[in-house]
Formats: structure tokens, sequence, C-alpha cells
């Protein structure tokens, strides 16, 4: 057994995180957060020169990785600094077109932006219940319906779109130009858009393509969970400082056995919350790839809102300010749930597991 | 025992509900409805509509131009507005300084304070908190100085709620150094704008702002706007806070939200079924259902007692405590019925057409975190739970 990094991950974890707090920096953050297009093109580029979206693709792919831990290295820097790049849709992208055998030449170098649709608002987390649908149209298709939050999609060149072929799900390209782009910023910051899709032209790049979607969706679960485990990391150490500086009744709060126990509860989920995303990544591409998956997002779901909430709590009114960099770690942990599998529905599929 | 309503009650509820039917403007139900935050001009005007009907100070006896409601009544017109989805009253003024004045201020004060509060026309804010004070009140720094006539009034306040809308400000300032902190603490009310007080907004975790900083550089007061005896504010700061804690259950703002987050729930899809039937979610709507049930019977046990022995005691603690917990899990399910869909940043959706579907749900997330805030002020729920411990647990 050896739980260390190799040496190539602990070197990348480092150039990332070095990155990070020398070019985007905390103020760095906020602006290209909470502003439109809500991504800084040049970090962007030098984030691909870093070799960042290469480290999530295989080798025979044009990247130099794209394990399970690969994933999870990547995802917890980026979480620690709470950065609003969108290289979950990069992910999801590069595991569609690995799928596919498609060139990814474009995605590695950072040259061309992808975004990946599956969401939509009355099937938010999975495949079952979605509508959009593909019509054959001379050479090619034509696809109808509506893809929410798709996050990325705001500055892509290229979207992947999951909808129906024959009543199974099937994954196309399109060209964002031909459909219509409804962009907005995310409230954890980032930002996404709404894809309608009106007879918007489209390449298929998979028929019957319910595995690789789930696959998709596996990956970009675990790269969330290790974002949320790098973002649980930080606050629990911003609280704890904050503990042991602010002052109230004469005395450090971080003396009070009311606030001892509660923080050390939080550093016990972090913990789990580390462990299971740790199995996870091990399992990736495994057999139980899927369960551990949903395992991990399921107790990270809980974690990283019991740290959001205890971290706003115990920092008092502090805890509520946007000044303070704690609430936007809080917001961005509450808000994972909401992508790719929330809480319930990833305990669903633990559930689904039990059946013979 | 008998959990029915006298007919007496059952009157006055059907009265109010008549009167929400007859005089809340429906553009103002469509604002509180929209979740977003309510402009001035918007809680203005619902203050001078209920300041019309004597109904503005609600916790006020007759004598002051209140209606003389019992703490039971104070309960249903509470459920009743929510119900209505009419705004919160701003409490600063109607709830907070007016008590004070009508059992601590002169003659002259209750003349010329207290009828400017019921017509809406004075907008308090309460400053009591600094940067160094919060939840160790008594350890507050803000000076005030005797200089013949006035005090001269030198500190920072923060976290001031709505201060950017109102016109005056009452403050805990101290004006002895010497003995227990509790003892040199003064009540005084002070004009905003005045020279030297300047108000600056804070930013809120969700964006919004509603809180602000106000910073003292030699402000004159006159000392006939100090409220009971110099010194002696520690009373008044207490007596204040135990009227903070009426109605603090909110048992009427949840009620309203768990309508909203079934209603949420009915509307959304999940594999091909409303979200309401999935016995996951079910679940947790079922059991905050069932605190929310059993802490209206709670609060209705704690006003019965109030109402017996005629001011509220250390149970208001529990109210607080659970009351936020409840309201807080409600908002919790409402964010996550939404899906992703309660993700956007408030006001970046430009199409003003595009809505989420037949939602507005734009509001919902940052409800949620703004709701994080209640469980902060007004004495944090471990200051309820330290009252507790001492006034109840005997240990
Ligand atoms: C949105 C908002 C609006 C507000 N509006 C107003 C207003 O209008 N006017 C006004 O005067 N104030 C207002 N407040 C201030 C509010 O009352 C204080 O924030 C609150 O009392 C907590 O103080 P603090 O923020 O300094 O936190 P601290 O007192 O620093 O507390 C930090 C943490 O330590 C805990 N803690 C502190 N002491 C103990 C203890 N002895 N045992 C166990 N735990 C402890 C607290 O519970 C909290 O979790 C507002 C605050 C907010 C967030």
């Amino acid at each position: 057994m050896n739980f260390d990094m190799t040496e190539d991950r602990q070197m990348l974890s480092e150039t990332l995180s070095r990155f990070l707090a020398d070019r985007y920096d905390w103020e760095t953050r906020n602006r290209v957060a909470y502003t439109a297009p809500y991504t800084d093109a040049g970090r962007w580029s030098e984030l691909a020169g870093l070799g960042i979206p290469g480290a999530l693709v295989p080798e025979e792919q044009g990247g130099f990785g794209g394990t399970g831990f690969d994933i999870s290295v990547v995802f917890e820097a980026l979480g620690r600094a709470l950065c609003p790049e969108p290289f979950l849709p990069t992910l999801l992208a590069s595991r569609a077109l690995e799928a596919v055998g498609k060139d990814q030449t474009g995605l590695v170098d950072g040259s061309i932006r992808y975004a990946v649709g599956i969401s939509e608002i009355d099937a938010p987390y999975d495949l079952a219940g979605m509508a959009t649908c593909a019509r054959a149209n001379g050479a090619g298709f034509s696809l109808s319906g509506r893809k929410t939050a798709v996050y990325g999609a705001q500055v892509a060149d290229r979207i992947l779109i999951a909808a129906l072929l024959d009543g199974k799900p099937a994954v196309f390209e399109i060209d964002p130009r031909a459909a219509g782009i409804t962009p907005y910023g995310m409230i954890d910051g980032g930002g996404a858009a709404e894809v309608l899709l009106d007879g918007t032209p489209a390449v298929l790049l998979a028929r019957d393509a319910g595995a690789l979607l789930n696959s998709v969706i596996r990956a970009g679960r675990l790269a969330l969970c290790a974002e949320a485990v790098g973002a649980m990391q930080f606050a629990y150490e911003l609280l704890l400082d904050y503990l042991k500086t602010r002052r109230q009744f004469g005395v450090a709060i971080g003396s009070f056995q009311a606030l001892q126990h509660r923080t050390v509860d939080l550093l016990t989920e972090i913990e789990q919350a580390r462990s299971i995303t740790i199995a996870a990544a091990d399992a990736l591409d495994g057999p139980d790839g899927d369960l551990k998956a949903a395992m991990a997002k399921n107790l990270i779901g809980r974690a990283a809102r019991l740290v959001a909430e205890e971290t706003i709590q115990m920092s008092g009114g502090i805890g509520m300010t946007w000044e303070y960099a704690g609430s936007h770690y809080s917001k961005r942990l509450v808000m994972i749930d909401h992508q790719l599998g929330d809480t319930d529905d990833c305990l669903e599929e633990v559930m689904q597991s039990y059946a013979a | 025992m008998d959990l029915r309503f006298t007919q007496q009650e059952l009157a006055f509820q059907q009265e109010v509900r008549d009167f929400l039917n007859a005089s809340l403007p429906e553009h103002i139900c469509a604002a509180v409805r929209s979740g977003a935050e309510l402009p001035r001009t918007v809680l203005q005007e619902w203050h001078e509509i209920l300041g019309r009907k004597g109904w503005l100070g609600t916790t006020w006896p007759k004598e002051y131009g209140g209606p003389g409601w019992t703490p039971v009544e104070r309960y249903l017109f509470d459920v009743e507005c929510n119900r209505a989805c009419a705004p919160r009253i701003v409490p600063f003024g109607p709830s907070m300084l007016g008590p004070v004045i009508q059992n601590f201020g002169t003659r002259e004060q209750k003349d010329s304070i207290l009828p400017r509060i019921l017509s809406g026309e004075d907008w308090w804010a309460q400053g009591y908190s600094e940067p160094g004070a919060g939840s160790d009140l008594a350890s507050l720094k803000t000076r005030a100085e005797r200089d013949g006539d006035h005090y001269v009034v030198n500190g920072q306040k923060t976290w001031t709620t709505l201060g950017q809308h109102a016109n005056k400000i009452f403050c805990l300032v101290r004006t002895k150094k010497e003995g227990k902190p509790q003892e040199g603490i003064s009540f005084l009310m002070m004009d905003i704008p005045s020279q030297g007080l300047e108000v600056r907004p804070i930013r809120l975790i969700e964006g919004g702002y509603e809180v602000n900083e106000v910073f003292l550089d030699n402000v004159r007061v006159p000392v006939s706007n100090l409220v009971g005896e110099e010194n002696k504010g520690w009373t008044i700061a207490k007596f204040l806070l135990s009227h903070e804690r009426t109605n603090i259950a909110g048992v009427g703002i949840s009620m309203q939200a768990l309508e909203e987050v079934k209603s949420l729930a009915r509307r959304m899809i999940r594999k091909g079924k409303p979200l309401i039937e999935d016995p996951l979610f079910a679940a947790r709507i079922a059991r905050v259902e069932i605190d929310l049930e059993a802490m209206k019977i709670t609060n209705l046990r704690m006003l019965y007692q109030a109402q017996k022995q005629g001011h509220p005691g250390p149970e208001t603690s529990i109210l607080k405590i659970k009351g936020t917990q409840v309201n807080q899990e409600l908002r919790d399910l409402a964010r996550r019925a939404l899906g992703p869909v309660a993700a956007p940043f408030p006001g970046t959706i430009t199409e003003a057409n595009l809505m989420f579907g037949p939602l507005n749900s734009e509001a919902n997330a940052a409800t949620y975190f703004n709701n994080r805030k209640t469980s902060i002020f007004g004495g944090s729920n471990e200051i309820q739970r330290n009252i507790l411990t001492k006034a109840m647990l005997g240990l």
C-alpha cells in the first residue's frame, strides 16, 4: 500500500498551486469570477502552457495523464485557489472525445474551448428524462431542445450535446454560433449559459452513448469532489486562523469548547471526504467506478455543506461578507452539490446497487 | 387544554385577513414573492399603509397609539402577513426604539419620537455592534464625552442593517471608562446625516447591500438625545433585546417558505416525476414540516406563558435556535429543488424573457446564503445556548 503521490503528480500540483498563487491572486480571482466572460483568456493560455488540460488527457490522445489521480490532483489545487476557469467542461469534453477517438490537440493546447451540455431543467443530473432530441436531415442532424446551466458555454468554441437519437442518448457536436446562447454568471463565481437548440445543425459523434455519457459524468463527479476537498481544506484553515485571532469576552473565541468540538467535527468530515475521493479516483475506470463516484459525491455533498455553513456561522458577521474570502469558499462548496448529481441523487444510485 | 383559538382570536384573524385583502397592493406582494431585496420605497409605502391603520407598532399599548394586541394577536398578525406576502416591518423604530422610549423616555421624547415612528416618517437604525464588540457587546468602545449640553461621539459601529435608508440611529456608547464594562454605557440617539457621521455599505455574501459601517468622528449630539440615565444604558440594551426577540421564531415566514418549497417540488421534474414524489426529497420536506408543526405549538405555549406572566422569559432562546434552524433548512430545500437553475448570479441573466421554466428562480440560492445571517444576528445561536445554559440548566 502506498498513499504517496508520484513525483510527477507532486510536481504538477506544486506547479499549478504556485501559478495560481502568483498569477491568480485573490483579487484577480474575484474579478474574473464575477465579471463576464468569467474567464481570463491570457491566464487560460498560460495554464494550458503549464500543461493543465494535458494532465486530464491520456497519452494516446496527446496528453500526459487522464487517470483518476491526475484528475484529482489538478482539481484539488483548483479548488484550493477557488479558480473559476472552466476546467470541468474541458475534462468532460476530453472524456467524450477520448471515447470516440477524436483528436484532442486543440483541447490540450488550450486553443479550442469545449463545453458539454447534459443537464436540462427537468433532468438536471442524469440521462433519464432527457428531452433534447436529434433528427436526421440529409447528410447531417439537427437538434432541438434546451440545455441548462452549461458551464463554460459562454466562451466555448464547440459544444458537445447529449440528445436522444432513436430514443437513445447520443452525443453531438455543435457550433455555438448556430445555437441560442444566453450567458450568465454563477452565484459562486464562473460562468455558464443556457443553450437553446432549435433545428441547430449538429455532427454526430456517438450513437447509443449511455455508457459514454456515464463515464463523462463519473469523471466530472470525481473532479468536483477533488475540487471540494481542496476548497474545504482551505476554508477550514481560514476558520482555524479566525478562531485563534478573533477575541470576544477577553479571550480568543477558539477557546470556547462549543466551537472547538464543532471544528474538530469539520476536520473529521474533511478527512472522510478526502478518503472517499481517493477511493473514487482509484476506481475511476474500473468496475466500481460509477458506484464509488456516486458514494463520493454524496459524502462530499453533505460534508461540503457542513463546512460551508459552519465556517460562516463560526466567523460571525464577518463570515457573511463579500470581503471575507471564506464566504466565497462557502458558496462554491454549497453549489458543487448542484452539478452532476446532488446528495440525494447520488444516494439513490448507491441504494440501487443493492438490488440484485 | 384546548388548542383552538378563542372566538375573539378567530375574529381578530379574520379582521387581519380582510385588511390584507383590501389594503396590501399587488405590486408589493409581487416584489416580496420575487425574493429580491426590497427597495426603500416599497417598505415605506407598506409602513405608511400600516401606520394609517394604526398597526405599525404591533407591540405598542393603546395609550401610545399602538393597537394594544396580546402576544397571541401579534402572532396571528405575523402569520397572516407572511401568508399574504406582505413585507416584514423594518423593526428598528416600531419594535425596538418605540418600546424603549415608552419605558425610559422623557415626556418630550415620547411626544416627539413616537408619532414619527408610527407614521413611518422616521427610519431608525440600530447601532449596537462594533468591529470588536459583537457577541461581547459590553466591550464596546465608541466614546461619548460631555461638552456643555452636547456629547461628542467618536468610534465605529458596524453591521447596521438598512442604515443606508435610515435618517436616525440609536447607539450604545461608552460614557465612563472605569468600573465593570456594563456600567459605563449610555443609550444615545443621533441624526443621519450629522456632521462627522458617515455610513458606508458592506457587501454581503450573496452580493447584496443591506448592512453598513457607521463612522463617528467628533459627532456632536445634544444631551437631550440621551434616553434614560447616563451610564445606565445596559439596562435599556437588555430591555430592547428582549423586544428584539418577540416573534423570533418566525413561524409565519417558515410556513410561507414551506409552501414555496412544496410548490417548487411539485413543479420540478426528476426522472419523469414531480420532485415531490421522490421519496428522499419528500422525506426531507416531511422532516422539516414536522419540526415546524411542533415549533408552532412550542411558540404558542411560550406566548401563552408570556401573556400570563406579562413578559417573555429565557425560553425565547429556544425559539430563536429552532426557528432559525427550520428556516434555514427550508431555504436549503428550496435551493436544492431547483437543481442547476438555482445557480445563476442574480441580475446576470440579460435576456429579460429568459426565465427558468415556470419559475423565476434567480433569487433562490441568494436567499439561502443571505439567510445564514439569521443564526448569527440578534445574539448568535451559540450565545442563545449560553443563555439557556445559565437560565435553565442550573449547571
Ligand atoms: C446581516 C446582519 C445584520 C445585522 N444587523 C445589525 C444591526 O442592525 N445592528 C447591530 O447593532 N448589529 C447587527 N448585526 C450584528 C450581529 O448582532 C453580530 O454579528 C452578532 O452579535 C455576532 O457578533 P460578531 O459578528 O462580532 O461575531 P463574534 O461575536 O465574533 O462571534 C464569532 C463566533 O463565535 C461565537 N461565540 C462568540 N462568543 C461565544 C461564546 N461565549 N461561546 C460560544 N460561542 C461564542 C459566535 O456565536 C460566532 O459563531 C448584524 C449582523 C449581521 C450578520
